[in-house]
């Protein structure tokens, strides 16, 4: 049925973003910029790509951060342009992964309130996808009651907030878990939002959102391991939309060490692979990763044992995710193509930004460790 | 006179030559003992000068590291420093002073004192927890560098600055103090000498004055007592006979 309607008003954008994506850097042009000398070489190679110049105009010594803003600023005005040019129901899907970003900002803008900072210098820090009218005016409130009253209720996540924030948990200690609960909030709202989309969206953005309800839920659980943050505060931070929920929720927040947690994806096969490879070891991720964190062995201890598998966890999330992103691709006339661009793009500005930052910093051993798409 | 070179001004007495000698005494003595002092003290600052080089190559390494592992996080998770600059309440890695001392010289050593636990622990709970983890307990150890090569620093410093002092003084000693020192004493004695020479010669004078007076006080007493005797003879041949016809003799004095 989406086959017969969908091109009236989602086809042209949907040509646009497929064309987008093709202009990914692919995996013959990660090679050749890996093999930069100097960031001015990079920049060169960087021209010759989708991004064309958009460091012309940058003074001499580019920094790593330039790099991943200007290029985030592509994104951006992709991003813009195809909202701009969205009609309902898809206006509403780009809206809500806006709200992604929002949550991100609101919570840079409550702590900087919270410590009395100028607004106008938070703004300057948010991330431009999460941008919104209101947000502004989060400055305007001096401390976290009013705040909550008058100020987060005019916000579009007024409704998250409405659900799991009260105004006394607003002050600094929790920000954290602020941001995690409207965060698990978000996911829900928008797996909602996606089912009633229904057909091959609802599937795949089901999918996605999924994998990354229990990539927080395990985050989160691994994270939390030798801090103040109670086993109950955890568990109400996990999202409900995983594969994981809710038995492997449960064992999640349970879990003492990470021994529990790989027991409690043991049922699941996708995840039980990266928690097999973290300890065995044989994958490239695993590879590298070991190289990398044997020099901080030697100055850490054990400690960094422990978190270097942690991390090359995160790693393998990483490449799960972008896998997952890719497999959107595949299926025509939905709108989870949007959603997998935009974050396909996201992982490839971190990617680039890592050899960049590997590049400035002579690691040329680990300038491998990105994760490319194609 | 003797002491080409400079010498201090002073009157050339007996007490002036004792005075000087104790003080050139003092001097060796003194000499000796910067002469140790410095030694001592340059042994130290080699030590600390290789311990410098170990430490700041050892530096440049964690600091690589460290900024390397700042890259995974932003990778991870993007930009937190706003977050960490925000959350951070006190201290949790502080650096105390204490002072040691080498040879006479006070050198402060620095300590670091780590405060476990950390205000914001809880920041990337969502995702790269592990890597901020990690970044923290890497620029930490690179901030022990640092404090570490801070007080080889001080240290190298002050020690360079007090064994300058130290062999200025050890110079001045050696080539200035002693030799002026012996160059007094030797003017002293050698003034001395003259007086003693001078003193003697005055002395020969004075006897060989007295001798010739006496002499010349003998002779007019012999002369009046041969005048004496003459007159009495003529008085003796008969007086008031013609005198012009006889010669008196010369009379030579």
């Amino acid at each position: 049925m989406e086959a017969l309607l969908f091109n009236v008003s989602g086809g042209f954008l949907e040509g646009i973003v497929r064309g987008y994506k093709a202009g990914l850097l692919t995996q013959n042009q990660y090679n050749n910029l890996t093999q930069c000398e100097t960031i001015e070489d990079l920049r060169t190679q960087l021209s010759a790509t989708d991004y064309g110049n958009f460091l012309a105009n940058e003074p001499m010594p580019i920094s790593t951060s330039t790099i991943s803003e200007k290029a985030t600023q592509v994104l951006v005005d992709q991003f813009n342009f195809l909202r701009s040019n969205a009609v309902e129901p898809l206006s509403k899907f780009l809206e809500y992964m806006t709200y992604a970003y929002m949550i991100d900002n609101i919570v840079l803008v409550i702590t900087g309130t919270l410590h009395g900072r100028n607004v106008d210098e938070l703004l300057q820090r948010c991330h431009p996808l999460g941008m919104f009218d209101t947000l502004g005016t989060l400055g305007a409130a001096t401390n976290g009651e009013e705040l909550y009253h008058f100020v987060l209720r005019d916000t579009p996540l007024a409704n998250y907030f409405r659900d799991s924030v009260t105004a006394a948990d607003l002050d600094d200690l929790n920000i954290e878990i602020i941001r995690n609960t409207l965060y698990k909030a978000y996911l829900e709202d928008f797996d909602g939002f996606c089912q009633t989309l229904g057909g091959p969206t609802a599937d795949i953005m089901h999918n996605i959102l999924s994998f990354e309800a229990d990539r927080r839920a395990i985050n989160i659980t691994i994270n939390s391991f030798g801090t103040q943050l109670t086993k109950e505060q955890r568990a109400k931070l996990f999202p409900t939309i995983g594969r994981l929920f809710p038995e492997g929720n449960n064992a999640l927040a349970r879990a003492d060490d990470i021994d529990q947690v790989r027991q409690a994806c043991e049922g699941f096969s996708e995840y039980r692979a990266f928690f097999e490879a973290s300890s065995g070891g044989g994958s490239r991720a695993n590879g590298n990763g070991a190289g990398g964190g044997e020099s901080t062995a030697n100055l850490l201890g054990d400690l960094s044992e422990e978190l270097g598998a942690a991390a090359d966890l995160e790693d393998r999330f990483f490449v799960h995710e972008v896998h997952l992103n890719k497999l959107a691709f595949l299926q025509q006339f939905q709108y989870a193509v949007f959603y997998s661009y935009i974050k396909l793009k996201e992982q490839e500005i971190r990617s680039l930004t890592w050899i960049a930052e590997c590049i400035a910093q002579n690691a040329r051993d680990r300038i491998h460790d990105f994760i490319p798409i194609f | 006179m003797s002491g080409t070179g400079p010498r201090e001004s002073i009157f050339p007495t007996r007490m002036a030559l004792t005075n000087t000698k104790v003080r050139l005494k003092g001097a060796q003595t003194g000499h000796s003992l910067l002469a140790k002092k410095r030694d001592a003290l340059t042994t130290r600052f080699r030590a600390i000068l290789r311990r410098v080089d170990e430490a700041k190559r050892k530096m440049g390494r964690v600091m690589q590291l460290a900024s390397f592992s700042l890259a995974e996080v932003t990778y991870a998770t993007g930009d937190i420093s706003y977050l960490v600059q925000e959350q951070a309440k006190s201290a949790s890695f502080k650096v105390k002073a204490r002072q040691e001392n080498v040879s006479g010289v006070v050198l402060p050593a620095f300590e670091v004192d780590r405060v476990p636990g950390s205000d914001f622990n809880l920041t990337g709970l969502g995702r790269g927890g592990q890597q901020v983890l990690r970044a923290k307990e890497v620029y930490a150890k690179a901030v022990e560098t640092l404090v570490e090569l801070a007080s080889l620093q001080t240290a190298f410093m002050i020690l360079d600055e007090v064994i300058r002092a130290t062999n200025r003084r050890v110079n001045a000693i050696e080539h200035v103090i002693i030799p002026r020192l012996e160059n007094t004493i030797k003017y002293i004695t050698s003034e001395l000498d003259e007086m003693d020479r001078e003193e003697f010669f005055r002395l020969k004078k004075v006897q060989g004055k007295k001798k010739r007076d006496a002499e010349a006080s003998e002779a007019l007493r012999k002369t009046l007592a041969a005048a004496e005797e003459a007159p009495a003879s003529p008085d003796v041949s008969g007086g008031g006979g013609d005198l012009l016809g006889s010669k008196d003799e010369d009379v030579i004095f």
